[in-house]
């Protein structure tokens, strides 16, 4: 290996070794999307009519709409009308029957993630009858959320079983005219999960933990809403660390948060989505619109997300803070390696009295990667003694990557107190050479700086989860330098 | 220990190192002086494996092992340390971990078991208390605002944590005060050591005073010039560097 300069870019050819495709079998709509199409999904799901309204409505405003592109991204024109807009879960017979058949590549990497083993059977896709572990463990979970009153199910059941709940909060922080890509999710949205926490109510247990041994494959146009009632409590999180492949190369996800009075949401995002090769083909395009309304006084959602994956990610979740002395954070860290580009950052609109924000924003970019953060800090007139903390950093490992900032503040309140603070480093070669003479690999000592730079937003991950990041971030960035 | 025989190394194509021949046993003290430009500071790196210098020519032997194959880190977990003229500041990086994954490194490169975290606060207590530092260095990021001073110490520290086998000190003293080069010097001394060799490369006498090497080399032209014992510093002290040059010319 050498630190020549030169060659700091030769090395950037890490592969993707670890994503698997399994051949989808199953009842999927043909290519192409119009208003039957809206109709056979709604009649699948069983849906009430309300549900298909909405969609309709969703649909027929998304056709006077256009692709935005103002985000620093390229990629290809997509095809709306090829592609597939329903397809129906994977039977058994299609997935492997235990871990001897999983690829031994992927298994390695939940080994070098640090996944528990209980959980890497499901997320090899092994047949469900197989996890005996799983199954029960999900059970035990279930009955203790349902005696706190909690309700956490897939999206579809909710609006089959809590029609009023999905009625009075689907679209209300998101509205399905929002932008071109919630119009297009609300149109076909398939799937997803539903929370609602009742009044003084702290979850029981992190839903990560339930998530992660019972959610199924989740589908390209995902629907979360979040419901914190006055006083409670809920931490929540998607995705996981495992790489993770899909047919469908585009998605378009929608979450929802509502955060009542002295309500706490806090919610935190692993996203691992294939990035493609080396030269960005194949990867998935996540065009995700995330948003919380602190809608009570004192109430609070917090935003972490580790983004790794994805050739195209657009993406800026979002805090609306209406009550007063609500508070808003984002903690992000995206890494950028090869070919794929993100444009991602967050919202701060505040309108309550003494609401405030926090913005910590930590952006990776190696190889030709280039990432852009954008945040929109916006303090409107009524928002007295508002305050907000941006601090936005990148660190860039050689020098054919880029690293971009578009930090937009609108501040209408004299009393407000506005702060940004940027830096951009890299990794330089004498730090490594450092490291090497004190006998630390240039692996370890690009591991070990990274993650020095990524400590603050680590922290703010539920415990298991910072570990098995801290462990993603490693191998994201295998072989960026050389 | 170490043999350095018709050493040639060059920069971008330029030849700082011409033909440099050098031995060092274990337990001794060696001195490199020289004027600036004269390929001290390049002589160290090159030993410890930094890339942008090409060897062209020569070998470099470190225990019967030809250096010159191995990788840095490789020469790091053999027992060779360079102290650094200019340590680089790595923010966010807690100077306790650097540390601790440098011991361990090592330790497996040796067969050992890792040290636990608290065996390692123990003995990174210890030596911190004999080079006379505060606590919160470990907690600090690495040379990340320390003064002058305190980088020069902390790479003291590293040394003592690491116990190489061949230490090679990149102007250890340059930009200490007079106390700051005592603690550092006290801190060399007590690692003297009859398995250990030190290379002090420096351009004044001063360190000399507290640090008595037991051989001192006069670099020139990217050439040893001179070899001799202590009295050598003196007497360069007094007829300075053009004295060499010319001797070189000569």
């Amino acid at each position: 290996m050498s630190t020549d300069p030169n060659d700091l870019e030769s090395l950037v050819n890490r592969r993707y070794e670890h994503g698997f495709v399994t051949d989808i079998e199953s009842e999927t709509l043909p290519p192409g999307l119009n208003e039957d199409v809206i109709r056979a999904i709604s009649a699948r799901k069983k849906e009430p009519e309300f549900m298909l309204d909405w969609r309709l409505k969703a649909y027929r405003h998304w056709l006077t709409l256009q692709e935005p592109e103002w985000a620093h991204v390229h990629y290809p024109q997509i095809d709306y009308q090829d592609i597939s807009y329903f397809s129906a879960p994977k039977s058994d017979d299609d997935r492997p029957k235990s871990l001897d058949e999983v690829d031994p590549k992927l298994l390695e990497t939940y080994e070098k993630l640090g996944i528990p083993l209980h959980e890497r059977a499901r997320l090899a896709g092994v047949a469900v009858d197989a996890v005996f572990d799983s199954v029960s463990v999900a059970t035990t979970f279930k009955d203790k959320l349902h005696d706190a009153g909690v309700i956490f199910c897939p999206f579809s059941e909710a609006v089959i079983k809590h029609p009023d709940l999905v009625k009075k909060y689907l679209g209300s922080v998101v509205p399905h005219r929002d932008n071109f890509f919630a119009a297009l999710n609300s149109a076909v949205f398939t799937d997803g999960s539903f929370v609602y926490i009742p009044k003084g109510v702290r979850c029981p247990m992190e839903l990560s933990t339930y998530f992660r041994i019972n959610a199924a494959n989740t589908g390209q146009f995902e629907r979360t809403l979040i419901v914190a009632e006055e006083g409670s409590h809920v931490s929540y999180l998607e995705g996981c660390t495992a790489p993770m492949r899909d047919e469908n190369q585009l998605h378009a996800a929608v979450v929802e948060l509502v955060a009542m009075k002295d309500a706490e949401i806090k919610y935190s995002t692993v996203q691992n989505w294939y990035p493609g090769d080396e030269n960005g083909k194949g990867g998935i395009y996540n065009f995700v619109t995330k948003r919380g309304d602190c809608r009570g006084d004192n109430s609070r959602i917090s935003w972490t997300q580790v983004e790794t994956g994805s050739a195209i990610t657009w993406k800026y979740p979002s805090c609306i803070l209406r009550g007063e002395n609500s508070v808003g954070e984002f903690y992000s860290v995206a890494v950028t390696n090869n070919m794929q580009q993100a444009d991602t950052g967050t919202k701060m609109i505040h309108i309550g009295k003494n609401s405030s924000s926090t913005i910590v924003s930590k952006g990776i970019s190696a190889g030709r990667a280039q990432q852009s953060y954008r945040g929109l800090v916006k303090v409107m007139p009524q928002a007295d003694g508002a305050r907000n903390h941006t601090q936005c950093d990148s660190l860039l490992i050689g020098k054919n990557c880029g690293a971009h900032t578009f930090p937009y503040m609108e501040v209408k309140n004299p009393s407000a107190k506005v702060e940004h603070e940027a830096t951009t480093s890299r990794i330089s070669e004498n730090q490594l050479f450092y490291c090497r003479q004190r006998g630390i690999s240039e692996e370890d000592a690009v591991n070990m700086i990274v993650n020095g730079f990524c400590k603050e937003v680590f922290k703010e991950l539920p415990m298991e989860f910072a570990v098995e990041a801290q462990a993603l971030l490693n191998v994201s960035l295998e072989g960026a330098v050389g | 220990m170490l043999e350095v025989k018709n050493l040639k190394a060059s920069i971008v194509g330029k030849e700082i190192l011409s033909g440099l021949n050098l031995s060092v046993a274990a337990g001794e003290v060696h001195a490199i002086m020289g004027p600036n430009g004269s390929g001290k500071s390049t002589l160290a790196q090159v030993i410890a494996g930094q890339t942008d210098y090409e060897v062209t020519d020569g070998s470099v032997e470190f225990l019967g092992k030809d250096l010159l194959e191995l990788e840095t880190e490789e020469r790091a977990r053999e027992g060779i340390f360079l102290g650094f003229q200019y340590p680089v500041e790595i923010p966010g990086v807690n100077n306790a971990y650097l540390l601790k994954a440098a011991v361990n490194a090592k330790r497996k490169h040796h067969g050992l078991s890792e040290i636990d975290a608290f065996e390692f606060l123990k003995l990174a207590r210890e030596k911190m208390a004999m080079l006379g530092m505060d606590q919160s260095f470990l907690n600090r990021g690495v040379n990340e605002g320390f003064s002058g001073g305190e980088k020069k110490r902390n790479e003291i520290l590293q040394m003592a944590m690491l116990e190489p086998l061949l230490a090679i000190l990149d102007e250890t003293d340059s930009g200490l005060d007079i106390d700051a080069l005592k603690a550092v010097a006290n801190g060399v001394n007590s690692l003297r050591d009859p398995e250990r060799a030190i290379v002090l490369v420096t351009h004044y006498q001063r360190l000399l005073d507290y640090i008595e090497p037991d051989y001192v080399h006069v670099l020139s032209g990217g050439r040893i010039v001179r070899s001799g014992d202590k009295s050598l510093a003196l007497e360069l002290e007094e007829r300075g560097y053009e004295w060499v040059r010319e001797a070189a010319n000569a």
